[in-house]
């Protein structure tokens, strides 16, 4: 049970950027949540291409004696955590811009308070 | 009392070079040790944002103006596509420098673990110089965008 | 306390149960961390990198040539990125 940390890490990390969604009133702190949810599932990519003992794929300058394809840990999860990072930085600097024009225009950061598309 | 001291100015202006040195050996060495364009470009966008905090975003944007930064990231954006292009006789992305021992990047490494040998890898830091590139003007672009937007009248800028 | 932080609370504290209960005995049962089941794709990846590529670093040949085609639509979103934050922000950045 003790050896599962990082699906606990990644448990944890889910939850606290949930609750920072659900119920806070600032939007800062609603995009800070969203980014701490992503930085979650990406922990959740990684961890799950990991061999026990293993070295990193690279082959320059590596420890001699090591079996080549049954030491080494999986590369492509690592590939594919590249791509979510930089589309996760992408969302992110939209939001932050969408932040900035709906300030301007209602002069105030509070969600509850910005619903003028109702009335 | 709306600037920054002379400190952070200075030690600012001293960093910035060594930070950039650094990001472009990551992005050059992407083919033998971890890094690649996508690293690099984070590197030298982030001493870029450096920049930008010490010095203030209107002295900034009087040096740099974002068309120049548009036109790098097409030109990132043009020559990933047109590298991708090139060995379209045989599919799409193919590796036409890898096998050929007499061209620019063209040599195989022996099997197992070696020193690393620069001149091999094929296309592949040819992509890392493109895909770093596109990612330092996008990054730089963004970081400017918004430092401009926020300005308050009397505030710092 | 007002209803709204009561539900969202009990909502939270049901997901997080729902959670615990759902990936701890599942990932120790059936495959304990650190033994992927199926890894043919990337032993042949590690196998075969340095002879078809040229390249010491196997991350970097699964991403620029074993799957390029990825590496191509992310740059297209950090395109697409930059290019929306621009036109969002225009008329604040002209004064």
């Amino acid at each position: 049970m003790i050896y599962n940390i990082p699906y606990i890490a990644v448990m944890l990390l889910i939850l606290v950027g949930l609750y920072a969604v659900i119920a806070k009133r600032n939007i800062i702190k609603i995009i800070m949540g969203i980014s701490i949810i992503e930085s979650g599932v990406n922990l959740f990519l990684v961890a799950l291409g990991y061999r026990e003992g293993g070295l990193a794929p690279i082959f320059t300058n590596l420890p001699e004696k090591t079996q080549i394809p049954g030491q080494l840990v999986l590369p492509v999860p690592q590939a594919l955590t590249l791509t979510s990072i930089v589309i996760g930085v992408a969302v992110l600097a939209l939001m932050l811009a969408l932040a900035v024009q709906i300030y301007k225009h209602y002069k105030t950061l509070d969600v509850r308070s910005v619903r003028r598309l109702k009335e | 009392m709306n600037d920054t001291s002379k400190i952070i100015k200075t030690i600012s202006a001293i960093m910035f070079p060594f930070v950039t040195i650094y990001g472009l050996y990551v992005i050059m060495h992407g083919h033998l040790t971890p890094g690649g364009g996508f690293q690099g470009g984070a590197i030298v966008a982030s001493g870029c944002a450096l920049l930008v905090v010490a010095f203030g975003s209107e002295a900034i944007a009087k040096k740099v103006k974002e068309s120049d930064l548009s036109i790098l990231e097409s030109v990132g954006a043009l020559g990933f596509i047109s590298l991708a292009f090139i060995g379209i006789a045989t599919t799409f992305f193919y590796n036409v420098l890898a096998g050929r021992s007499g061209s620019l990047f063209g040599t195989i490494p022996p099997f197992g673990s070696n020193p690393g040998y620069l001149n091999s890898g094929g296309l592949l830091p040819l992509m890392n110089f493109a895909v770093g590139t596109k990612v330092i003007a996008g990054l730089f672009a963004i970081v400017l965008i918004l430092a401009i937007a926020t300005r308050k009248k009397g505030g710092r800028t | 306390m007002k209803t709204r932080t009561i539900v969202s609370l009990s909502v939270l504290i049901l997901l997080g149960v729902f959670l615990i209960m759902s990936i701890l005995p599942l990932s120790n049962v059936l495959r304990p961390f650190g033994d992927p089941e199926n890894s043919d794709m990337d032993d042949y990846i590690i196998s075969n990198a340095q002879n078809d590529t040229g390249a010491n670093n196997a991350v970097t040949s699964v991403v620029f040539d074993y799957r390029g085609f990825d590496t191509l639509g992310e740059a297209t979103v950090l395109f697409t990125a930059v290019a929306g934050v621009i036109l969002i922000l225009r008329r604040y950045a002209h004064e």
